[in-house]
């Protein structure tokens, strides 16, 4: 259970967060959608301990992170996985050695197990074989799932998804999305994702919750969200260019 | 509910006042950061488990590939000192000391000086432009939400790295530096070798090379921790990496200098 309450936090003056308040269940895929700007990456970095509020909490499964600092911070982030908006490879690795550093690293796992498993996660994203490649010399769609594979590998209880199909043509936006909804379905971790690929996102969400304005304006199912009497959610499920929304 | 009153502008030594208390602060504020980094580093330099791939890999970029620039840079320098040095020596009939003051020109001051400069020119620039592209793409905090310190991967390796390689290039600088000096002075100026050698050998002792060691040594510390604080610590975008490299190569150079300057009025 992920508990955000009561969230502020200002840049320089700008007040992005403006007492945010959101709750994702175990094992749900909760979206997070708003527009570009709007705080959703800042949101998803408070949740990874990598911001901190100006005040306002963030719980993790009982805990409070919103002040923890280094090895017992870590031992929350040791249960994540993260997919950043690049991908946020390492450039000076290989695909197979970006999806094995995690292993490497945080586990007593052998050489031998470590291969099987990354091959295995290779595989289930669709790129078994392509482990001796650079991450300079895969395509954008494919970099996305190497980030899945990496964030995957070592079974998190929550992974993160920033904007995970940013970028991407459509059938690529579905691919990840039905690869995201595979590996939810196998390994049943709780998802948090900030996106605004509409209508594709309901697809594949428990529960969708629009950001807007630094707080959370409308929460529930995407059928909830789709028939919400809000104006604001409407206009922005629709991409209605006229309406309380104005172009940034 | 009528609006609250604004402020009554504050006369002009007052916001004088307060602007130097807001720069002193913010300068305060940024020394503290840069030092906490160092500290930072240096408390992950004792504690497990230690990166030594990531050791070897910067030993090898920061020494290894700076090989062929400070040998060539240790040769022209000794060649120029040999030149110079000779036309001055000759004007009082001195020449019999040329061997030593090339020797220790560079031993105690221009070997560490230069190769320090040179090798901040080349791979400290590289060193702030990587791991600035590493912040700017996210690589950074992948490796903070995988619960993995990036100072223990990005700052220590290098800092390690900059105290083995420091001493053992400026060595070099100098062994290349005074066979140089040697080139000029004795083979195309007609020195005899036994002079431009022998009076060296009388005049350098064991604590002018010391100098030199601890200002390498030092200067190792200086350039990977100002070239890996700034790449940390980059701003937005491309334009974010390349300022950062910028500030990195001056920052660098101008406490080389300062510090050299240090050292040497404390240092015998």
């Amino acid at each position: 259970m992920i508990r955000v309450e009561d969230l502020h936090r200002a840049f320089g003056g700008q007040r992005v967060l403006r007492g945010l308040t959101l709750q994702v269940a175990p094992g749900e895929i909760m979206v997070v959608i708003g527009r570009s700007g709007g705080g959703k990456s800042v949101l998803l970095k408070h949740l990874l301990g990598l911001l901190r509020p100006d005040s306002g909490r963030v719980v993790v499964n009982g805990t409070d992170i919103t002040h923890l600092r280094g090895p017992a911070l870590d031992r929350i982030r040791e249960r994540y996985g993260v997919v950043f908006q690049g991908g946020a490879l390492f450039d000076s690795m290989s695909v197979f050695d970006n999806v094995a550093f995690p292993l490497r690293e945080k586990t007593r796992l052998r050489s031998r197990e470590i291969t099987g498993r990354v091959e295995e996660k290779l595989d289930q994203v669709g790129l078994a074989g392509m482990g001796h490649k650079n991450p300079a010399e895969i395509s954008g769609g494919m970099r996305k799932r190497v980030a899945i594979a990496r964030a995957l590998v070592t079974e998190p209880e929550v992974v993160f998804f920033d904007e995970p199909t940013t970028g991407l043509d459509p059938i690529l936006v579905n691919t990840i999305h039905h690869l995201i909804l595979g590996m939810h379905r196998k390994f049943r971790f709780t998802a948090v994702m900030v996106s605004h690929e509409i209508p594709e996102i309901f697809g594949i969400a428990d529960r969708v919750a629009m950001l807007h304005d630094g707080v959370i304006v409308e929460q529930g199912t995407p059928d909830v969200i789709q028939g919400s009497a809000n104006p604001i959610v409407q206009q922005f499920v629709r991409g209605d260019v006229e309406g309380a929304l104005r172009p940034a | 509910m009528s609006e609250p009153a604004a402020p009554a502008p504050q006369a002009l030594p007052v916001r004088l006042v307060g602007t130097v208390g807001a720069v002193t602060l913010d300068v305060m504020a940024a020394l503290g950061r840069f030092g906490a980094f160092l500290g930072d580093a240096v408390a992950h330099l004792f504690i497990p488990p230690f990166k030594l791939r990531q050791l070897l890999d910067r030993i090898h970029f920061i020494g290894f590939r700076s090989l062929t620039i400070v040998i060539l840079t240790g040769a022209f320098t000794g060649m120029v000192l040999g030149l110079q040095v000779f036309l001055t020596l000759s004007r009082f009939g001195s020449e019999a000391f040329l061997g030593p003051a090339v020797a220790l020109t560079l031993i105690r001051e221009l070997g560490p000086v230069l190769c320090a400069l040179i090798v901040t020119g080349r791979a400290g620039s590289a060193l702030t432009a990587e791991i600035g592209i590493m912040r700017i793409s996210e690589q950074i905090d992948a490796l903070t939400v995988m619960a993995l310190n990036p100072t223990r991967y990005l700052v220590v390796p290098p800092i390690v790295a900059g105290l083995l390689t420091f001493p053992l290039m400026t060595a070099l600088f100098d062994v290349v530096g005074i066979f140089g000096g040697y080139l000029v002075s004795v083979e195309l100026l007609g020195l005899s070798s036994g002079t431009y050698f022998g009076e060296m050998q009388n005049f350098v002792d064991m604590t002018d090379i010391m100098t030199g060691f601890w200002k390498a040594l030092s200067f190792g510390v200086i350039v990977s921790w100002v070239c890996t604080y700034k790449g940390f610590h980059c701003g937005h975008g491309a334009e974010g990496v390349a300022r950062a490299t910028t500030q990195a190569v001056v920052l660098s150079s101008v406490l080389i200098l300062v510090w050299d300057y240090f050292l040497g009025s404390v240092l015998p």
